[in-house]
């Protein structure tokens, strides 16, 4: 070490006589770092330290703010603020410029602000608004520098109401084609997942993309975000256990590129991180743990005792096989890895040893009378660390039988401890332990709590005055406990009491108070006159005097004693301290009074342990009823204000104009229900096993374990090896047990992994596993009979809905494809078209034999959505399955207009009803087909218009959409009306109906074909919903679907709120209840019996939206639609 | 979740710090004493870890670290990080700022508390590398050496990552380290998922 010290001071004159070489500024701007840096090793002391830093801080401010300063200075400048900030002197004068470096810099002085500003400031810092901006240029910068060093302060600190703004751009850095961007957007949504997880709720299936990417540092960095999300619901990510598994069969097989190999072990942090998902993953789930046991017994195989960073792997695996559903043979390997950590010279690795040993004696023994030498001989380690592990791994093989040695060992290494945080824990053990095993309870407490001192958590001293009050079972015994407690404290009082930590004397107090009476030869004088004592002493804080005066309010019962109570009284009746004075004061009356002290205190009976609490608080409800009465506001529980309150305080989210129409409340909704069901299960199971473990260990004789204590020396091998027969009966009895627990868990929750329907999904995930994803998206629109195409979602759809329409389809026609599976899947979601001919009197011919293929196509589609149904109920929306044929009456409409103008009209019933413009579809040499959408009170009608512009043929058309209508005939130069009514199934942001028209000329020719498609906006769907305000609040509350959003108000001088809520009645056809002051109501409805409720309300300057409905989606999807409306001029 | 990376010389005085949670400064400075407290007394042949201290957060988390001449490299972590794991990350960290170092144009034989001070910046490039945001991010030490190298020559030339690869290459490869970074063969990994598990 020395020589070190010597070669950097003699390395110190060098490096600076180079540093100050003139001509190059980089080395001079170190140079003046070195010269702080030289000071201050100069120094000898604190207070010179901080002289010089203070006059270098000084100097640093004049020049940060002096405006000859340059960028280039600057970043020297911030280096040394950051060094004085390192040791602890505040700067913060230079944050602001930090700031300035970060916004106005190049690359390098860029990278200086931005270090800077992550270790100055912190997320809630308001400075730190400053810099979103330069966050989202930088995020946006073409230079890939930048983006780096704009996702890496990302991740160290942003404000977390800023997300937002920046949210869409980090996701779309995660297509991005380098993988360090990628890795670093995957770390960026990681964080905004930690400190925002509503915010990034809609985004879960990009986890998933980046957990395919196919690089493999992409995907270690999309592991940080499963173990997060695992650790709080591991139910929801089952069907990813065989994805897991086989990218560490990969692993470990050697599969990645050498690069990752450290000291040639294949990623081994990965390897680590694998194993711990594992582990949470199958973890009281046999059928999971069952898909794991390969991979893990391939990890022990594989891993050579060579290196440390083996030894990890190992650790971690170990672990794994011990949280997973048990299997024997791995049991086996694992343990014997425990022996070589335990056993290891090393002492890193025989710690580790004992910490898995800690961990696996609760579920078998038997391993630790195995290793029992070793246990013994780190209880003795000169590494307090060791000791105290040891003391752990003791604390948790403790039983009736060894339970003092374990006390007396904990107690003597209390009296060595010297570190706070090791003294609570092992104090706490302690007194878990006298608790349990209440035999020499007192004077093990006793010593708990002169040894813990005044650091031992408060649930110790009160636990056990909860246990001598209510005593144990037999009414004699208790008698005897107190008194002996009693005559002990006194003695102990009578000792050196100044020496005695705060909170013993105040359980002293209380006993006294409580008990002293049970020793008949003890005068409450005397008592009093040592508890006055502990009131004179300097060292008793005001709370142990309060406890003290208590006690002696108690006691003041005989005469000599109220005398000497009432002296203490007046002393600190006149405390400065309101506790104190307070209790003086109860004393001062109670004292006096002596019926009223029988009456409140009764000398001897004890503490009435029947008082009824009325935890509803009824008593109240008068109260309650009359200050609502007067006009008080009615209670809201915690949640609904804290809520209240951030929305008032939230800041306005999307200052750079950045829409967000996506925010799923449908993924939110399955994220919300399956936590409860995983609780109640795992809560279920974990107990089971707890007590199952509880119940062999107490059947277990450990006697071994406390002979070995003996002063006699060690008994060794000879006892062990019976123990361990003795030991080997219950372990086969307790895995039926928990194996019964896991069937039970199995049947109660209902596993995703159990339909073999996954298995679909989980083989596609598997294929597309460093595959990309480019097949998966380009699924998207398809030829296909008929179908609404969903433009914003596929995602969604793939996820909830690919696995059973595929077994559908599969089982009506196992030859299909799978590609052709996911084609027909979309036909599941969309508009089903049923078409009725509306040209009656049309020739009603044959059926084309060619139109067939296609009409099979389409009744299959139609086959599947009556197979999957019952499936589907759970979507809660529309039962019905879409377009319904109107039932209107075949109407003449080839409307034959004599002067030559093929230009479509509506039928004239529709005419009443608002339309759209009528859009040419698609056309061929002599027939154009054109559509509007008329919006009637109860649906849109799709009207089809076909028109044949040629002048002789006669057309035969057949129209598909969903399901084939019949042939008809068109007439030349005539006009053929169809009418599809649609009802919506799921909204969306947009719908595109797809349809296909078959058609030959003449009647009888070859057919021909044409595709068309035809977009129409939610918008269409939405009516006014007109109801009070009353209903409103009464529907708001029963809606569970919502969506809050800020908006931009319509500028208007005098009411905006008016003006932007007549505009989204006029563009959306909105139904404005009521306007309340700066809020205001609305409400409308999607068709006629999905309604929707949107409550604005106008906050610094801009709209604060908050949708709800009963129908997932819906309020994403209409916000969108508010949002484009108010966007538009 | 790493909370913090403390690295102080033999006397308690900071070298660098750096927290992924936040503390006040008062309290930043209480840990670091407190740290330098537990760690300074402890012996060179006991283990690196040690439970954290009252202030850091209690029984959940730990301190690993190790120490190197007049330098103890201190990393607090909480349970959901791998005690072994952990240490050898510190030991690449520092590798990796050696490499650095060397690459640099004043030749050190190897890191002492000296060069620490002087490249604190570059110090904390190399660590923004390793760990972003309290998470592993890199592992490999060329990988590492070259995303800050490539930073560093941004001065230089404006040339951008992608030429900058090869000169990073250039300035390790006498290092005998293997010396293609990762990010030039991502094309050939050839890693790929079998048909289907039969689960």
């Amino acid at each position: 070490m020395s020589d070190v010290v010597e070669k950097t001071l003699t390395a110190l004159p060098s490096l600076l006589s180079l540093d100050s070489q003139p001509g190059s500024a980089k080395l001079s701007s170190t140079a003046k770092l070195g010269n702080l840096i030289r000071g201050i090793t100069e120094l000898t002391s604190k207070h010179e330290e901080e002289k010089l830093i203070q006059h270098e801080l000084a100097s640093i401010k004049e020049q940060v703010s002096s405006p000859n300063t340059t960028m280039r200075q600057m970043r020297e400048l911030m280096v040394r603020a950051v060094y004085c900030e390192m040791l602890g002197y505040e700067a913060s004068f230079s944050y602001i410029h930090a700031i300035k470096l970060a916004q106005q810099g190049n690359v390098l002085e860029k990278r200086v602000g931005y270090l800077a500003v992550s270790l100055f400031l912190n997320e809630s810092h308001e400075l730190l608004l400053l810099l979103v901006n330069t966050v989202l240029k930088d995020l946006q910068s073409t230079n890939l520098i930048e983006v780096c060093m704009a996702l890496t302060v990302v991740c160290q600190i942003f404000p977390k109401d800023m997300i937002p703004v920046i949210l869409p751009i980090v996701e779309e850095k995660l297509n991005h084609p380098k993988e360090i961007i990628r890795r670093k957007a995957v770390l960026a949504l990681h964080k905004f997942y930690l400190i925002a997880p509503n915010q990034v709720q809609h985004i879960h299936n990009k986890f998933r993309k980046a957990l395919c990417d196919k690089d493999p540092g992409v995907m270690t960095a999309s592991l940080h975000i499963y173990l997060q999300l695992i650790q709080e619901n591991a139910e929801a990510y089952k069907d990813l256990t065989a994805s897991f598994v086989t990218i560490l069969k990969q692993v470990v097989g050697g599969k990645l590129p050498m690069d990752f190999n450290y000291h040639s072990v294949p990623a081994p942090w990965l390897q680590i991180q694998l194993l711990r998902i594992l582990s949470l993953l199958g973890k009281n789930d046999q059928r999971t743990s069952e898909v794991m046991y390969e991979v893990l017994d391939e990890s022990l195989r594989r891993a050579e005792m060579n290196h440390n960073i083996t030894y990890a792997i190992l650790y971690e695996c170990v672990k794994c096989v011990y949280t997973i559903h048990p299997k024997s043979e791995l049991l086996e390997k694992a343990a014997k890895c425990i022996g070589n950590f335990v056993l290891s010279p090393k002492i890193n690795l025989k710690y580790l040893g004992l910490k898995a040993l800690t961990y696996v004696v609760q579920q078998d023994p038997k391993l630790a009378l195995q290793h029992q030498m070793t246990i013994i001989e780190c209880l003795d380690h000169s590494d307090v660390i060791i000791k105290r592990e040891t003391l752990e791994l003791l604390f948790r093989i403790t039983n009736a039988q060894n339970v003092t040695v374990i006390v007396e060992k904990m107690l003597d290494f209390l009296r060595l401890s010297k570190d706070d945080h090791m003294t609570i824990d092992i104090v706490g053990k302690v007194a878990e332990l006298a608790e349990k095993y209440p035999f020499k309870h007192y004077s093990t407490m006793n010593a708990v709590f002169s040894l813990g001192g005044d650091m031992m958590q408060p649930e110790i001293p009160n636990g056990f005055l909860k246990l001598l009050s209510e005593g144990f079972d037999s009414e004699e015994e208790d008698r005897k406990l107190r008194l002996f407690a009693v005559s002990s404290y006194i003695s102990l009082l009578q000792g050196e009491p100044s020496k005695l930590p705060q909170r013993f004397l105040q359980v002293i107090c209380w006993v006294l108070g409580e008990y002293s009476f049970l020793k008949e030869d003890l005068e409450p004088s005397v008592v009093l006159g040592l508890l006055t004592k502990l009131l004179d002493m300097k060292s008793s804080s005001s709370e142990t005097k309060s406890w003290v005066l208590v006690a002696m309010t108690k006691l003041c019962w005989s005469e000599a004693a109220v005398s000497e109570a009432q002296q203490v009284a007046e002393t600190y009746s006149s405390s400065f301290d309101t506790t104190l004075r307070q209790r003086a004061q109860e004393l001062q009356h109670l004292s006096r009074d002596s019926q009223l002290h029988s009456r409140v205190l009764p000398p001897g009976g004890r503490l009435e342990p029947d008082e009824v609490v009325d935890s509803s608080l009824s008593f109240l409800d008068g109260f309650v009823s009359e200050a609502l009465s007067a006009g008080a506001a009615p209670y809201k529980p915690l949640h609904q204000r804290q809520e209240e309150l951030s929305r008032s305080k939230v800041l306005s989210l999307e200052p750079y104009g950045l829409s967000l129409p996506i925010s799923t409340s449908s993924c939110s909704i399955t994220d919300r229900q399956s936590p409860t069901l995983l609780s109640t299960s795992s809560g279920l199971s974990g107990d089971g096993t707890d007590f199952s473990h509880r119940g062999s260990s107490t059947t277990l004789r450990l006697d071994g374990v406390k002979r070995v204590w003996g002063r006699e020396g060690y008994l060794a091998q000879k006892k062990p090896v019976e123990e361990v027969a003795q030991v080997e009966v219950p372990s086969p009895l307790r895995s039926p047990s928990q194996q019964g627990d896991a069937n039970s868990c199995r049947s109660k929750t209902p596993t995703p992994t159990a339909n073999p329907e996954c298995d679909q999904e989980k083989q596609q995930l598997a294929s597309s596993l460093f595959g990309g994803l480019s097949s998966q998206s380009s699924v998207c629109l398809i030829s296909g009979a008929a179908k609404m195409v969903n433009i914003q979602r596929f995602r969604r759809k793939a996820k909830g809905q690919r696995s059973s329409s595929t077994t559908n389809e599969q089982r009506a026609n196992p030859t299909v494809s799978s590609a052709s599976a996911v084609d027909n899947l979309l036909c599941n979601n969309l508009l089903e078209a049923d078409t009725e001919p509306i040209n009656s009197s049309a020739k009603q011919t044959f059926q084309h034999p060619h139109s067939l293929s296609v009409a099979n196509g389409a009744c299959d589609a139609e086959a599947i959505l009556t197979d999957g149904d019952p499936k589907e109920r759970n979507q809660p929306l529309s039962s019905e399955d879409f377009v319904e044929a109107d039932d209107s009456p075949p109407r003449e409409d080839q409307e034959r207009s004599k002067d030559s103008c093929l230009t479509p009209h509506l039928p004239a019933e529709l005419s009443g009803f608002s339309h759209s413009e009528i859009i040419p579809l698609c056309s061929s040499q002599s027939l154009d087909l054109s559509a509007c959408h008329v919006q009637t009170d109860n649906s849109v009608v799709l009207v089809v218009f076909i028109t044949n512009t040629s002048e002789d043929a006669n057309l035969q058309i057949q129209v598909f959409c969903v399901c084939e209508s019949p042939v008809e005939e068109v007439r030349g130069r005539s006009v053929s009306v169809r009418q599809y009514s649609l009802t919506v199934k799921m909204p969306l942001v947009h719908f595109e109906l797809v349809g296909m028209l078959s058609y030959s000329i003449p009647a009888g020719m070859p057919q021909a074909m044409m595709q068309f498609s035809y977009k129409l906006p939610l918008t269409s769907f939405i009516r006014p919903l007109t109801v009070s305000t009353e209903e409103y609040g009464s529907m708001w509350l029963a809606f569970s679907h919502d969506t809050k959003q800020n908006l931009t108000l319509i500028k208007e001088e005098r009411e905006p709120l008016t003006a932007t809520l007549n505009a989204l009645n006029k563009k959306l056809s909105l139904h404005v209840v009521e306007i309340i002051g700066v809020e205001g109501l609305v409400a409308c409805s999607l068709l006629q019996d999905q309604p929707c409720l949107m409550h604005c309300r106008v906050h610094a300057g801009r709209l604060a939206v908050w949708l709800r409905s009963p129908v997932p989606d819906l309020p994403d999807c209409l916000l969108y639609h508010c949002q484009r409306a108010l966007q538009e001029p | 979740m790493i909370k913090a990376i403390l690295i102080f010389n033999n006397h308690g005085k900071p070298r660098l710090i750096r927290f992924y949670q936040y503390f006040t400064e008062d309290m930043q400075q209480q840990i670091i004493r407190e740290t330098f407290h537990l760690v300074s007394k402890r012996d060179d042949n006991v283990c690196n870890f040690l439970e954290g201290g009252s202030l850091i957060g209690g029984s959940d988390y730990k301190l690993i670290y190790r120490h190197y001449a007049t330098l103890y490299f201190v990393f607090c972590v909480d349970s959901s990080e791998s005690e072994l794991g952990i240490l050898d990350l510190i030991q690449v960290s520092c590798c990796s700022f050696e490499v650095f170092v060397e690459t640099l144009d004043k030749c050190f034989e190897n890191v002492c508390e000296l060069d620490l001070i002087f490249h604190m910046d570059k110090v904390h490039y190399i660590l923004q590398e390793v760990v972003m945001g309290g998470m592993v991010l890199e592992t490999n030490m060329n990988e590492i050496v070259a995303q800050v190298e490539v930073q560093n020559r941004m001065e230089k030339s404006e040339g951008g990552l992608s030429a900058a690869p090869a000169r990073a290459v250039s300035a390790v490869k006498n290092m005998n380290l293997p010396e293609i970074p990762r990010n030039i063969n991502i094309g050939d990994i050839n890693i790929k998922v079998p048909s289907l598990s039969p689960f």
